[in-house]
């Protein structure tokens, strides 16, 4: 085995027994959190579209579930039957967008499993998880119509994308809905950071779940995140002053 | 029964697929190999699936006179027919390979075209949005890198590309996307976990 392969199995081993030991742990481990507005202005959101009657659009993203990429979409999955499950009363149900076949199938999954628990299973409609295309820009161009035609007063533009996100949050801003995103790549990142209403940067995109209380997991997830963080950063920091001390000795 | 099939299926085949990436002994590394092959195939047959609920929720919207249903009815068409040839010729014949290079090559490459006006568009729009000095920053550092890199009709501004730029991409631009892409990779990492121990379960229930 490879030093760089160790390292890895470590760290995995090491995430794995922090997350289930935190788990278990149960009522002890009281996390608070930094505030992120992004997270209470979409609370508001959800309550306004209840209301209303209007409808919230979760775009999942275009990267296929065999990818390394889908981990991005699979949180904001999480958090899809969450808000469905709160939502369920409300006269137009959530719409997901994917650009992955699979992912289609795990969203209208997670809608049939929200309205099972909510006991509104009469609600469920398959054609509220859809693919709008394939291929990242074709994903984009199928979901702009969604956007733009079918009564949506917010949007949850989380997952794995390029810089086509871009296209989703403009279409958002020009119906004046509100708009939450957050997306694993770099070049995504900086184009929601100039186009969208509330951009998420790094790693909040996996924090939503925690933030919107999609389930205790999410908080001790975040707290573990947290925790593996800091560790990071020490080594980091222990490494530079070794480098340091390296080359002065 | 499905409810509790699923977890363990999706448990199983996970932790092998995983010890058999930090242990790949001859039977592991068999193992792992068949089950990434039957989940290609799976992502496969779900292909078809996902076309049939894209036809479904467009003829639903022909059915219902819905707005756009124009389009609607154009992307059943295209669909149809590029199916029918697909099946007919093959996907390597030559029809098959211009109506790619002819239709959505050209179609995808102009959306990146609007892409570049939107995001210079969302450039100016910055300022209105978020009034701050993250934002000011952000603007500066563009306008500042781009100057740098684009080629100037007349004369080249000293130090922007030659010093300025090659520092910021180098130190600040590389040393931030460091930080974000550990962030991102520490979430990734414990959001598999999750899906890993049954915590987490985007296949379905709870």
């Amino acid at each position: 085995m490879s030093l760089p392969t160790i390292a890895g199995f470590i760290l995995v081993a090491f995430s794995a027994i922090l997350l289930i030991g935190l788990s278990l742990l149960k009522d002890k481990v009281k996390a608070s959190f930094r505030n992120i507005p992004a997270f209470a202005k979409f609370n508001k959101a959800l309550g306004t579209a209840v209301e209303n009657g209007t409808r919230i659009h979760f775009s999942l993203g275009s990267a296929s579930v065999a990818s390394s990429r889908t981990a991005a979409s699979f949180s904001t999955i999480s958090v899809l039957r969450r808000i469905v499950e709160l939502s369920a009363a409300s006269d137009k149900p959530p719409l997901a967008t994917s650009g992955d076949a699979a992912l289609t199938i795990l969203s209208q999954d997670s809608f049939r499993t929200a309205y099972r628990i909510a006991g509104a299973e009469q609600q469920y409609n398959a054609t509220s998880g859809r693919l709008a295309g394939v291929t990242p820009f074709s994903y984009a161009a199928g979901t702009l119509p969604a956007i733009h035609d079918e009564d949506i007063s917010a949007n949850v533009l989380a997952g794995s994308f390029g810089v086509e996100v871009g296209l989703l949050s403009d279409a958002a801003e020009r119906t004046q809905s509100f708009t939450l995103a957050a997306a694993d790549s770099l070049p995504a990142q900086a184009v929601l950071y100039v186009s969208a209403q509330e951009p998420l940067i790094g790693e909040e995109l996996f924090a939503s779940g925690a933030y919107l209380n999609a389930g205790r997991v999410h908080h001790v997830s975040l707290y573990a995140q947290d925790v593996l963080r800091w560790l990071i950063v020490i080594a980091l920091i222990i490494g530079a002053v070794m480098k340091l001390l390296e080359g002065m000795l | 029964m499905s409810r509790f099939f699923a977890p363990v299926i999706a448990i199983v085949a996970g932790l092998l697929v995983l010890v058999g990436y930090f242990f790949p002994t001859n039977s592991l590394a068999a193992l792992r190999m068949i089950i990434v092959q039957w989940a290609v195939i799976l992502a496969g047959a779900a292909i078809f699936v996902g076309v049939l609920n894209l036809l479904s929720v467009h003829v639903k919207k022909i059915g219902n006179k819905e707005k756009g249903r124009g389009y609607s009815l154009l992307l059943i068409i295209s669909l149809l027919i590029t199916f029918v040839l697909g099946m007919v010729l093959g996907p390597n014949n030559p029809i098959m390979t211009n109506i790619f290079n002819a239709i959505i090559l050209p179609v995808e490459t102009s959306l990146m075209a609007v892409m570049a006006v939107t995001l210079i568009y969302a450039g100016i729009r910055l300022l209105r949005h978020r009034n701050d000095l993250m934002a000011i920053i952000f603007l500066l550092t563009a306008l500042v890198v781009m100057l740098g890199s684009a080629p100037l009709p007349f004369y080249e501004i000293p130090l922007v590309g030659s010093y300025i730029r090659p520092k910021i991409i180098s130190i600040f631009a590389s040393s931030g996307a460091r930080g974000i892409l550990l962030g991102v990779a520490l979430g990734t990492l414990l959001t598999g976990l999750r899906i890993l121990i049954g915590a987490d379960r985007p296949y379905g229930g709870k």
